[in-house]
């Protein structure tokens, strides 16, 4: 009996570390998700590189559309400056868009951000970018902010992505977790702005 | 014949606790097994109320009992969570696993005794979780996926949803020690003889089962706590705002969510193997393939998730893949289906309710996996995502089949059980009101969703009423089927007709069938030896045997 007794003992301890392996694989998945992404451009995931330079500069152009978003929580109006520009395979542009902040506090915002198709996110690199660093704008500030990148043409040669004509770079901005927390209490007392600012800010989205 | 005699503390002496302390503080696996029993059929009593009502309120266009649309999201919880985690995995794994994998492997108890009542209480104690979840501020309706963000903060602000988790999480610890302690118990304690490849095919099902648990629940486990930091500690794995991904919740949940339905059918397959062997007077046809279909089953199931997302953004090689991968599973299942049928065809078969039921989960679940193999096209899945085919679809395959399988095994095993026999004539109304009942249900749901109609909304255009009613009346039949089946587990105890040891004849040979009806207290004490069938080669099993425990 002893004996059967070690040898099931040793199982469950090996079968115990299964399933206390699998927990921690659980929470490796976090940061492991978003390095797969970052490293495939899975669901859309463009190359962040500030040293990334185009492989070569092909004369095809491709049309790349510029998408804003806010989410309901953050009292901001933030569009893009041009709706599209026309750009050439490897060479790098510059586009803008616009941020206000309406509520009557300073806020700090955040971004995130995807291309579409996922298809081209491999190829789409941001050299430089206000998603890259968190904004803050002063009550009633209005900033243009920039974002610089551009479009490998080794896009060409993936037999996938090679007819792609469009790509579309789209944002949404949060409230910054760390801001949300400090500034919670002045944004719901100020219920009567952030509703004002809502009305405001849904014309600008609807046409964004 | 037998030259092992365990010391164990329980089986040296006639060791009979009695009162509540047998049941409350019990290391005995076939009680343990009746608890399971029976807080399944609490589960599924609740849990099938909560369908009737749903399918009530579905039968007729408009909004009939339910003003609260909210109400109609937390029954769909409820349903949800009572069916998987609160009866099939209790009465499959819990309750037959518990009392007839150490009787058929010849062990005198599961390895931990002890962890299997832990195991046990941690599943009840969750059911009380899950009850006060849907009794507070408004109840969990997240559907069983709880995806964010409808499960965050913002749209469940009450503490339903923690209660819903921590329920979870403590059917999760449950499952994931009853699977530590089926492993180790079938891997150590197999009686002389009882060679990993002359194990029954029950014996088969909980062992794949238990190993995919134990690789899968821990990450529903992990991915829960996740959810629960996000609600109340403002971490934000799954919030966009601070840097997460809700998609990541989906991966997460569906890398145990889809397992998980296979957790669910597996063992009812190991049911289906002994009935049909033991009503068809033949040996299994194809054992070793489907010993390896099992397993197989288990192991590509496990990695087919995201064909649950195909709707949630997925580049075309990801949809392609798992497109192909859950065709895959196909072939696996197949296998079982052909040898189920090989194994009746020229056998002398005798059409009791096990095997009924057997027949008609053999029916019921091709519908549901040919509709499956269809459904696993990212093309077809993307238009039917959540609408009434996937509802119909894995009530058929997992839910459905799972339930016959139980009903089979109920049949099969109450003799041995209990020591009393079933009415049997009364089994035939139950098989037949029930068989007719579900496909009344589900069929007409599958034609429902095809045609455009959502999943989860109580009300729907005019164009639908006259399936929803069909499907309600189904309901409604499956009801009276299960009153029969009530009737008949009351008349089983109250006729009190004494069952023989071997009830089934000579298809019966596996050894719950050598013990009295009903099974002694302990069983195995002297343990079996396994003769070898003369055809066998030895050399094989002994390779064999050798080779598993390192896995």
């Amino acid at each position: 009996m002893s004996e059967y007794r070690k040898k099931n003992g040793m199982t469950a301890v090996f079968l115990f570390a299964v399933s206390g392996g699998m927990v921690g694989m659980a929470f490796a998945s976090a940061p492991l998700y978003r390095l797969f992404c970052q490293v495939t451009g899975f669901g859309g995931t463009p190359k962040t590189d500030i040293m990334a330079k185009p492989t070569a500069l092909s004369d095809r152009f491709i049309t790349v559309r510029f998408d804003a978003n806010i989410h309901s929580s953050l009292p901001w109006r933030f569009q893009p400056a041009q709706r599209q520009i026309k750009v050439r395979l490897g060479e790098t542009a510059l586009a803008h868009y616009i941020a206000k902040n309406l509520s009557d506090t300073p806020l700090v915002g955040t971004a995130t951000f995807n291309v579409t198709p996922f298809k081209t996110a491999e190829f789409f690199s941001k050299v430089d970018c206000f998603c890259f660093t968190e904004q803050r704008l002063m009550p009633g500030e209005e900033v243009s902010m920039s974002v610089s990148f551009f479009v490998d043409p080794e896009l060409l040669d993936d037999p996938s992505a090679k007819e792609v004509r469009t790509i579309t770079l789209s944002y949404t901005f949060f409230q910054a977790e760390k801001d949300k927390a400090a500034e919670k209490k002045p944004i719901t007392k100020g219920g009567g702005i952030s509703s004002a600012a809502e009305q405001r800010r849904r014309p600008v989205r609807d046409s964004g | 014949m037998s030259e092992i005699t365990f010391a164990s503390p329980h089986a040296s002496h006639d060791h009979l606790p009695s009162g509540w302390k047998r049941w409350v503080f019990s290391t005995n696996h076939k009680d343990i097994g009746t608890l399971y029993l029976i807080l399944a059929a609490v589960g599924g009593v609740v849990g099938g109320l909560a369908a009737l009502v749903i399918r009530m309120e579905l039968a007729a266009p408009g909004l009939q009992y339910i003003q609260d649309v909210q109400f109609y999201n937390v029954l769909v919880t409820a349903h949800g969570f009572l069916m998987v985690f609160w009866f099939v995995m209790p009465a499959m794994i819990g309750g037959f696993g518990n009392w007839f994998v150490p009787l058929m492997i010849g062990a005198p108890d599961m390895a931990f005794p002890r962890l299997n009542n832990i195991s046990f209480w941690l599943l009840a104690a969750g059911l009380v979780m899950l009850v006060i979840a849907g009794m507070i501020s408004g109840g969990p309706g997240t559907g069983w996926t709880v995806y964010p963000p409808l499960a965050n903060a913002d749209f469940h602000p009450g503490p339903a949803v923690d209660f819903g988790i921590l329920s979870l999480h403590l059917a999760g610890a449950s499952s994931i020690l009853g699977a530590i302690n089926f492993i180790t118990t079938i891997f150590n304690m197999r009686a002389p003889g009882m060679a990993i490849h002359r194990m029954p095919l029950f014996v088969w099902g909980i062992m794949a089962t238990a190993l995919i648990l134990l690789l899968v629940m821990p990450v529903l486990a992990g991915a829960l706590t996740m959810l629960l930091t996000d609600r109340n500690f403002g971490t934000t794995f799954f919030d966009p705002a601070g840097g997460g991904d809700p998609l990541l919740w989906q991966h997460l949940f569906w890398f145990f969510g889809h397992p998980e339905v296979y957790i669910l059918i597996i063992p009812g397959f190991g049911v289906v193997s002994q009935v049909v062997s033991t009503f068809s007077k033949k040996p299994l046809f194809g054992y070793l393939g489907m010993c390896y279909a099992t397993i197989g089953i288990g192991i590509i199931g496990s990695i087919v998730w995201a064909h649950h997302m195909f709707t949630a953004g997925m580049d075309v090689d990801s949809r392609a893949y798992f497109t192909i991968a859950t065709m895959i599973v196909a072939v696996p299942t197949g296998i079982k289906m052909f040898s189920w049928i090989a194994t009746m065809w020229g056998g002398s078969i005798k059409f009791r309710a096990p095997m009924l039921f057997c027949m008609g989960f053999l029916f019921l679940f091709v519908i549901g996996g040919v509709g499956g193999v269809g459904l696993a096209n990212a093309p077809l899945a993307i238009p039917l995502h959540d609408t009434q085919y996937i509802v119909g679809h894995f009530h058929f395959t997992m839910s459905i089949a799972a339930w016959f399988t139980m009903y089979a095994a109920f049949y099969y095993w109450i003799g041995k059980m209990s020591g009393y026999q079933y009415p049997r004539k009364y089994g035939l109304a139950h098989f037949w009101f029930t068989f007719v009942g579900v496909i009344m249900i589900f069929i007409p749901q599958h034609l429902l969703g095809l045609a455009g109609m959502p999943r989860r909304v109580p009300d729907y255009p005019d164009a639908y009423a006259g399936w929803n009613m069909i499907s309600s009346w189904g309901a409604y039949m499956t009801m009276v089927g299960t009153a029969f089946f009530i009737y008949i587990v009351w008349r089983t105890f109250h006729d009190k007709v004494k069952c023989p040891a071997n009830e089934w004849g000579e298809g019966a040979t596996t050894l719950e069938w050598t013990v009295p009806s009903p099974a002694p207290f302990h069983t195995h004490v002297q343990i079996p030896k396994i003769e070898a069938e003369p055809e066998e080669e030895p050399e094989e099993e002994e390779e064999l045997e050798g080779g598993l425990p390192a896995e």
